[in-house]
């Protein structure tokens, strides 16, 4: 008998369901795992912002697919947070404009005034910092995204003014 | 694909390809060969690998052959100076990351990476960085791997999917950080895992059991054919100085292609565990060594006097998957001394049915059928590779059904599954085959009226039944499980009757590997000599001399309490064995030690009736001998006629002969129900996958598996909650005067008043009938 294969199982709240159901609607009925990323979204929106092996395996057996295909979109995809996160997430495209337009001394600059490194959260659990890749923003390089939002043209100065008004 | 060919010129040859087919099959076919890791003929195209790149003419850019389809007058080279740079920039890139182990791994000398490197690859590496390392993973006893070795070519992903039907393994991550795994902590639990060794092209997963054991070049390789289940999967064995280190699947699209069972490829690791060495004797009560000569003339003096005065009262059984030069020389050995009692059903309680248990159909059929019920029938874990067949007909768009007692977990899904406790499924029967009569317009035959008069069909004998009718080629397959009821004769009555009105075929799936073989050669009683004694009727009666061939009672019987009671009380049991157990040293009076199938020349009659045989792959074992051999000499030394064979194959020219056609299943005259009500709980007494013979139930990997599931019982929710237990608690079950104590789970898909107890290899103490009454205790 085998006993890795036993793993903790939690249910997905009724109202984060109804809200995976809104986006299960748009697609023709055989084919619910095409909503596999709105529902990661969703329950991680749900979960301070991040996932659990146990939310995907939910979110597997709600849309009827295979655990490990929930497991592989949501390790590709940056914007899928599978530690905690801080309260505000610092992503930094480091991509090739932005690089060429300092996203370096960005980097440097956040990594020092939180003693992180990327891909890190501050011991208080208040900010995380993350590297991305190109966020398609390139005319504004280097470009910086806090939670929804696209922040453009960034210099270390701009982004101390913009996370203080944040705070 | 259609019929129709387009011409095509490659290297200057012109040649004909299927339209619509991928340009990697045509050269394939034509003998062209272009390198390839991602590409598998058996599974879908991911092109994903670029080395199999060409260059078309009028194409800018090279193709990858096994995602080119091809076009009529296509002009291809393979060996032009593009597409050699092309290659081995590809190849190049692969081994970037591959690590230069090859002298510590498993897949050395035969590792495709390896293989294609030595012709494309580049003399030395042009890379300076370091190269990415993957952890470990731990899929379990059977898959071993090297994770920094992969390619990510993807096929153990995709036979996931689309062969095993679970798809455990996946590509997490992304770019650099790319990982094959399981993402969690996590064993493999498909019954198929141990073909992803096979299929991956490097050496990241290879088998655990084998790991460090010989190379490749040391070992010679034999065929032969897999002895676990009716299948007969083509195998070939990798032996070196007389001992077989490992077993891989021979391509065989009739039978198994190019898959096999995990109880196929690891069960070879149970050949020479606790074999028994030497005939052995008991005298005054103590076992003694003896030489062959003196225990072939002792048996055969016993055997003549007993027979002489008390034909009727011996009995020989053998075992379901013995050789079918096996069982004809046996029952040639029994007739001449006067012996009627032959039989090798040894796990059914119903013997009224004689005709030859055979699918009623090829394998290859079975993924075409539109509609296939199977009934009492855990397919995928008893008989993976009829599997494999009927989920191909699930994905074709057919209808797959079940009717049994527990609801078992297929890895395709269910157009119905009907669960009702074992003694209803006779019911269940009767209402599909009445839904029939009304949509067919005919009628059932009287015996199936009076015996359930007025039935109500049940909303799944409907749709079961309108399914079955509806299918242009419809199966009606009885399962291992369903021979093993106690109403198998009656099961197999109604579904003759449901296979007339639907017009659909009916085929049984047997226990063992030569059931069909065995049936063909008449080792069982005659059905027209009413004195001749069935298994069932030995042990009711009781015998005074019994001929035990190489089954383990405790483990490979019907009703192992009972069976054992027969042989303990009988005066002179001889038993042909090829391993060692504390039973036999009980009951038996003489123990002759024979050899598995991996040590003789024999065959087998699949289910569809293919007879495969096959030769010894190494010596037989210690002191050991091949069967049919001493049954020879027991022929001789009894101065029987007819038993001067000079080797195996003049044994099989004389079974040929012997048998008949496989006809289609008849209605069998069976129109009485045995399990009717039951009071108490009612026990499934399925067999567990790893547990079905004497040799796997040796296979020390395969035991550490989740599916081998030693040790446990099944309760409907119900059934627990009734009796106070949850899942992880244990319990007491009493069957006969036999107390277990086994570890609940509980399991929805059990029928209510149910308990699965199977037969597997750690059970403390013998159990009773497969289908009884089991009292269970907090
Ligand atoms: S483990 Fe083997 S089969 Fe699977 S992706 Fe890697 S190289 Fe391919
Ligand atoms: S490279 Fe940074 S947004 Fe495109
Ligand atoms: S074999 Fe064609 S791309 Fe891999």
């Amino acid at each position: 008998m085998d006993s890795v294969n036993s793993h903790e199982k939690i249910e997905l709240s009724p109202s984060v369901c109804e809200e995976i159901d809104q986006w299960v609607a748009k697609y023709p009925v055989d084919q619910k795992q095409s909503a596999v990323m709105s529902a990661l979204r969703i329950v991680q929106d749900d979960h301070d912002g991040w996932l659990t092996t146990p939310h995907m395996d939910a979110i597997a057996d709600y849309l009827e697919m295979p655990a490990i295909a929930v497991y592989e979109v949501a390790s590709f995809y940056s914007m899928y947070e599978l530690k905690p996160v801080g309260k505000v997430k610092v992503c930094i495209c480091t991509n090739i404009s932005c690089m060429l337009n300092g996203s370096d001394q960005l980097v440097r600059h956040l990594e020092e005034k939180y003693s992180i490194k990327l891909g890190e959260m501050t011991e208080d659990g208040q900010y995380s910092l993350k590297e991305v890749e190109c966020l398609g923003a390139c005319g504004g390089a280097p470009v910086v995204q806090i939670d929804r939002q696209y922040y453009e043209n960034i210099t270390p100065e701009i982004i101390d003014s913009i996370l203080d008004k944040l705070d | 694909m259609s019929d129709e060919m387009v011409t095509i010129q490659v290297d200057g040859k012109s040649i004909q390809a299927a339209k619509g087919s991928m340009l990697i099959e045509a050269t394939d076919n034509a003998g062209i060969k272009i390198p390839r890791f991602c590409y598998h003929e058996k599974l879908s195209v991911a092109a994903n690998c670029r080395m199999c790149l060409v260059e078309v003419d009028k194409v800018p850019k090279p193709l990858p052959a096994c995602a080119t389809p091809v076009m009529d007058g296509m002009v291809v080279h393979t060996k032009s100076p593009r597409a050699i740079t092309a290659q081995k920039g590809t190849m190049e890139f692969l081994l970037i990351n591959h690590p230069l182990d090859c002298p510590i791994c498993d897949q050395g000398g035969e590792c495709e990476l390896q293989d294609v490197s030595l012709g494309y690859g580049g003399f030395d590496s042009r890379y300076v960085e370091t190269k990415r390392v993957v952890k470990q993973k731990d899929l379990g006893s059977l898959v071993a791997t090297d994770m920094t070795r992969c390619i990510h070519c993807t096929r153990c992903v995709r036979f996931g999917d689309e062969i095993a039907g679970s798809r455990e393994l996946g590509a997490t991550s992304r770019g650099e950080h790319t990982e094959i795994g399981t993402y969690i902590q996590k064993h493999l639990d498909s019954e198929l895992s141990g073909n992803v060794i096979d299929i991956c092209p490097v050496g990241a997963l290879t088998s655990k059991p084998f790991r460090y054991n010989a190379r490749a070049w040391e070992m010679s390789q034999k065929e032969t054919i897999a002895s676990h289940d009716c299948v007969g999967s083509n195998l070939s064995l990798h032996v070196r100085r007389n001992e077989v280190l490992r077993a891989v699947p021979k391509n065989n699209d009739a039978v198994n292609e190019c898959w096999i069972s995990d109880r196929d490829r690891f069960s070879y690791e149970g050949l020479t565990q606790s074999r028994l060495q030497e005939p052995m004797i008991k005298q005054d009560d103590k076992w003694v060594a003896v030489s062959w000569d003196e225990a072939l003339e002792f048996v055969a003096s016993e055997l003549l006097s007993r027979t002489k005065n008390d034909a009727a009262a011996t009995g020989m059984l053998m075992s379901p998957s013995s050789t079918i030069e096996e069982g004809f020389l046996l029952q040639k050995l029994a007739r001449a001394l006067g012996v009627e009692n032959v039989d090798y059903r040894l796990r059914q309680s119903d013997f009224s049915e004689t005709q030859t248990p055979w699918l009623g159909q090829s394998i290859a059929d079975l993924s075409v059928n539109n509609a296939t019920l199977l009934i009492e029938s855990n397919v995928r874990v008893d008989q993976p590779m009829l599997c494999h067949r009927v989920r191909q007909s699930a994905l074709g768009g057919g209808e797959v059904m079940s009717l049994s007692s527990v609801g078992y977990q297929m890895n395709f899904s269910m157009h119905e599954s009907c669960v009702v406790a074992p003694q209803r499924i006779t019911e269940e029967l009767a209402g599909i085959a009445k839904v029939l009569s009304n949509l067919s317009e005919g009628s059932v035959c009287d015996e199936l009226v009076s015996l359930y008069p007025g039935i109500e069909p049940s909303p799944s004998a409907i749709k079961i039944a309108k399914s079955l009718f509806d299918g242009a080629t419809s199966a009606v397959l009885l399962g291992s499980m369903a021979t093993s009821h106690p109403d198998y004769g009656l099961i197999q009555s109604l579904s003759v009757e449901i296979a007339r009105l639907a017009g659909a075929n009916v085929g049984v799936i047997s226990h063992g590997a030569n059931s069909v073989g065995l049936n063909l050669m008449n080792m069982l009683p005659k059905k027209e000599l009413a004195s001749a004694k069935s298994f069932g009727d030995m042990q009711s009666e009781g015998m005074k001399n019994v001929v035990v061939y190489n089954f383990e009672p405790v483990y490979d019987t019907y009703d192992a309490q009972t069976c054992l009671a027969m042989l303990r009380s009988a005066e002179f049991v001889v038993e042909f064995a090829m391993f060692e157990n504390d039973a036999q040293k009980d009951y038996a009076n003489v123990l002759l030690p024979i050899t598995p199938n991996t040590e003789t020349s024999g065959t087998f009659v699949n289910c569809e009736g293919v007879w495969q045989s096959f030769t010894g792959a190494v010596k037989p074992f210690a002191n050991s001998r091949p069967g049919w051999k001493v049954l020879r000499v027991l022929g001789n030394l009894h101065n029987l006629e007819g038993f001067d064979y000079m080797d195996s194959s003049e044994v099989l020219a004389e079974c040929k002969a012997h048998a008949s056609e496989l006809a289609g299943i008849s209605a069998s005259g069976q129109w009485q129900r045995q399990l009717d009500s039951s009071a108490g709980v009612a026990r499934i007494g399925s067999v567990s996958p790893y547990a079905v013979d004497s040799v796997v139930r040796r296979a020390a990997a395969l035991q550490k598996t989740s599916l081998a599931e030693n040790g446990v019982v099944r309760l409907s929710p119900e059934l627990a909650s009734s009796l106070g237990v949850q899942s992880g608690q244990r319990v007491n079950i009493s069957q006969g005067d036999e107390t277990i104590e086994l570890s609940v789970v509980t399991d929805h898909s059990v029928a209510q008043d149910s308990a699965v107890v199977p037969s597997d290899v750690v059970v403390s103490g013998v159990l009773g009938s497969l289908y009884g009454e089991i009292a269970l205790q907090k």
